[in-house]
C-alpha cells in the first residue's frame, strides 16, 4: 500500500547537507500496523508530513519516491493531492492545540473532510461526528460538539483530533504521538479503538510514539529512527527483546520502571 | 517542613460566551481543593484527562477565575505548559525565549544572559545550531525542552511542571529528569509535578495526589500510593498502568 523509497527531506533555512530526513525507505501493506519510534528530532514529524504532502515546497526540499496505493504521490495532480489528503490518508498531529482553528467549534472540525467532500447532509454529519468523538473515548460528545478548542483539556482535544482523523474512514491513518497526554485508561480505549478500526476497516495505521510499551500494545513490525535515518526495522517483539542498533538498545534500557528512585 | 504554597477551600471557574454586554456563564472545574506544597518537595498530580489538572495549574499562576484562598509563599513561580506551542512566542527566536525571563528579571547584563541562556540550552540537549530557529522550525520533543529551559533558567524556587517531559522520548526523558532533580537538589527548589505516566511520577515523587472530575480523591506518599492505594480510582488507574 505504501512504499518510501529514499526519502531526503531538507529544509531551505539550514545548511546545505543537513537534512532532516536522510534518504529513508519504508514499506507498509494494506491493513499492517507499523510503529515508528525514535529519538526526539530524529525526523518522525517531518516523515509523517512529507507523506501526507503537507511539507510547503517554498520551506523544505523534499526527494525520493511515496507510492501510496500505486500512486506516485510526488507526481501526483492537485485534484489527486486534494482526494488524498481529505479522504485516503488522515493524520492525527503531534500537537493538537496547532492543528485546531481556535475560532470554531469542535463538531464542525471532526466533520471537516466529510464537510470539503460534500458527502453526507449536515444532520447526517453532525450524527457521524458525535458517533466518531463517541468511539475516540471522549464523554458527552454532544456538549463538546458545541465548545471551542480552548474549553478542552489537552487530552479531549488529542481525542477530538482522533474523531476528525477516522470519520472519514481513511486509508491510511498517521498517528503522530496520539496518546501523550492521556491517562493509562483513556490510552488503553485507544489502543482498541484503533485495533478495531484496523480489524473491522482493514485501515493501515501508521503509529508515531516514543513510548516503546505502547507500541508493542499495538503494532507488529516497528522502524527506529536516530538522526533522520531508520536504523532498524523488524518484528516488534524481535527489536524489543534482540535490539541491534546501539541506539534501539539505549531506548530499551532508558524505559521508566519502578525499580529506581532519582 | 515550611510551606511555599497553600490552597484553601478552592473552587475554580472558567467563563464562557461572555461580551462586551455580558457575562456570560460560568462552569466550575475545581471543587473544594485543599492542598499545601512543603518546601523542597516534589508532589504529583495525575488523574483523569480532563480532571483539572491544568486548570489547578492554571489558578495556582492565577489564570483562572476561582473562589477560596491561594496563598504564595515564594515570588515568580514558574510553568512548563503541557502545549508547548502555544506558550512560546512564535515571533522570537529560540534564544530570546529562553533569555525573556532573565530580562524581566533585570539582574544580569547582557553577557551575563547570554552566558546562561547557553549554558542553559546546552543543559537540555539543544546545541548552538537550534538558538536562531523559531520554535516552528523545531520538532515537539526540542520545543519542549525551550519550555523547560525558560522556566528554568531563573531558578524559580515553585515550578509547575504541566506533562513537561511526556512527549520526549525516553533517552532524552532521562536526561530532562536527571536536571530536573539536580536541580531541586542544588537550590532546593519545589515541584507541582503533573504527569500521566506512573513510573515517571515514582521515580521522582515524594508524595502524590488523585484528581478526578475536579476533586481530590487521595493524597499519599508515593510510596502509599504504590503499595496501599486508598481509593478505587487509584487502584485502577495502577491496575491499567500494570
Ligand atoms: N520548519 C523547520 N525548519 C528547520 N528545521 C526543522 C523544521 N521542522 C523540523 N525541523 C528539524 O527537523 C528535525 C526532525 O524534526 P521532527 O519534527 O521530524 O522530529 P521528531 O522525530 O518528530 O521529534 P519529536 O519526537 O521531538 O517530535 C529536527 O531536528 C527539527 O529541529
Ligand atoms: N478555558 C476553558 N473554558 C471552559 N472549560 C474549560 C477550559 N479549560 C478547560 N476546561 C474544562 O475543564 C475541565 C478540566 O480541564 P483540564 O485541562 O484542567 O484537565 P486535565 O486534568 O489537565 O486533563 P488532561 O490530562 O487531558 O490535560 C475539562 O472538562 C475541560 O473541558
Ligand atoms: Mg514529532
Ligand atoms: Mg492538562
Amino acid at each position: 500500500m505504501l512504499d518510501i523509497k529514499d526519502l531526503r527531506v531538507h529544509f531551505r533555512s539550514e545548511p546545505p547537507g543537513k537534512d532532516a530526513v536522510k534518504g529513508i525507505s519504508l514499506h507498509m501493506e494494506s491493513g499492517e500496523i507499523l510503529g515508528l519510534v525514535g529519538e526526539s528530532g530524529s525526523g518522525k514529524t517531518v516523515t509523517a508530513m512529507a507523506l501526507s504532502s503537507l511539507l510547503p515546497n517554498a520551506r523544505a526540499e523534499i526527494t525520493g519516491k511515496i507510492t501510496f496505493n500505486g500512486m506516485d504521490v510526488f507526481s501526483a495532480t492537485r485534484e489527486e493531492l486534494r482526494a488524498l489528503r481529505g479522504q485516503s490518508i488522515s493524520v492525527v498531529f503531534q500537537e493538537p492545540m496547532t492543528s485546531m482553528d481556535p475560532t470554531m467549534r469542535i463538531g464542525p472540525q471532526v466533520e471537516e473532510s466529510l464537510t470539503v467532500h460534500g458527502l453526507y447532509t449536515p444532520e447526517e454529519r453532525k450524527q457521524r461526528a458525535i458517533q466518531a468523538m463517541r468511539d475516540a473515548e471522549l464523554p458527552d460528545p454532544e456538549s463538546l460538539y458545541r465548545k471551542y478548542p480552548h474549553e478542552l483539556s489537552g487530552g479531549m482535544l488529542q481525542r477530538a483530533m482522533i474523531a476528525a482523523a477516522i470519520i472519514c474512514d481513511p486509508v491510511l491513518l498517521i498517528c503522530d504521538e496520539p496518546t501523550t497526554a492521556l491517562d493509562v485508561t483513556v490510552q488503553e480505549g485507544i489502543l482498541n479503538l484503533l485495533k478495531k478500526i484496523n480489524r473491522e476497516k482493514g485501515t493501515g495505521i501508521l503509529f508515531i510514539s516514543h513510548n516503546l510499551h505502547v507500541v508493542r500494545k499495538l503494532c507488529t513490525r516497528v522502524a527506529v529512527m536516530c538522526r533522520g535515518e531508520v536504523v532498524e526495522t523488524g518484528d516488534v517483539d524481535q527489536v524489543f527483546f534482540h535490539p541491534q542498533q546501539e541506539y534501539t538498545k539505549r531506548l530499551i534500557a532508558a524505559i521508566p520502571t519502578r525499580n529506581r528512585k532519582r | 517542613m515550611e510551606p511555599i504554597l497553600e490552597i484553601r477551600n478552592v473552587n475554580s471557574f472558567y467563563r464562557i460566551g461572555g461580551s462586551a454586554f455580558s457575562k456570560g456563564r460560568t462552569v466550575q472545574v475545581l471543587k473544594n481543593i485543599n492542598l499545601t506544597l512543603y518546601q523542597g518537595e516534589v508532589l504529583g498530580l495525575v488523574g483523569e484527562s480532563g480532571s483539572g489538572k491544568s486548570t489547578l495549574a492554571k489558578s495556582i499562576l492565577g489564570m483562572t477565575e476561582y473562589e477560596g484562598e491561594i496563598i504564595h509563599h515564594s515570588r515568580r513561580p514558574q510553568m512548563v505548559f503541557q502545549d508547548p506551542y502555544s506558550s512560546l512566542n512564535p515571533a522570537f527566536s529560540i534564544r530570546r525565549i529562553v533569555e525573556e525571563p532573565l530580562i524581566i528579571y533585570g539582574k544580569y547584563n547582557g553577557a551575563e544572559r547570554r552566558q546562561r541562556v547557553e549554558e542553559m540550552l546546552a543543559a537540555v540537549g539543544l546545541g548552538p545550531e537550534f538558538h536562531d530557529r523559531k520554535p516552528r522550525e523545531l520538532s515537539g520533543g526540542q520545543r519542549q525542552r525551550v519550555s523547560i529551559a525558560a522556566a528554568m533558567i531563573v531558578r524559580p524556587r515553585l515550578v509547575i511542571l504541566d506533562e513537561a517531559v511526556s512527549a520526549l522520548d525516553v533517552t532524552i526523558q532521562d536526561q530532562i529528569l536527571d536536571l530536573l532533580m539536580k536541580l531541586r537538589r542544588e537550590y532546593d527548589l519545589t515541584y507541582l509535578f503533573i504527569s500521566h505516566d506512573l513510573n515517571v511520577i515514582y521515580q521522582c515523587c515524594d508524595r502524590v495526589i488523585v484528581m478526578k472530575k475536579g476533586e481530590i480523591l487521595e493524597e499519599n506518599t508515593v510510596d502509599g500510593l504504590f503499595e496501599n492505594p486508598r481509593h478505587e480510582y487509584t487502584r485502577q488507574l495502577l491496575r491499567a498502568a500494570e
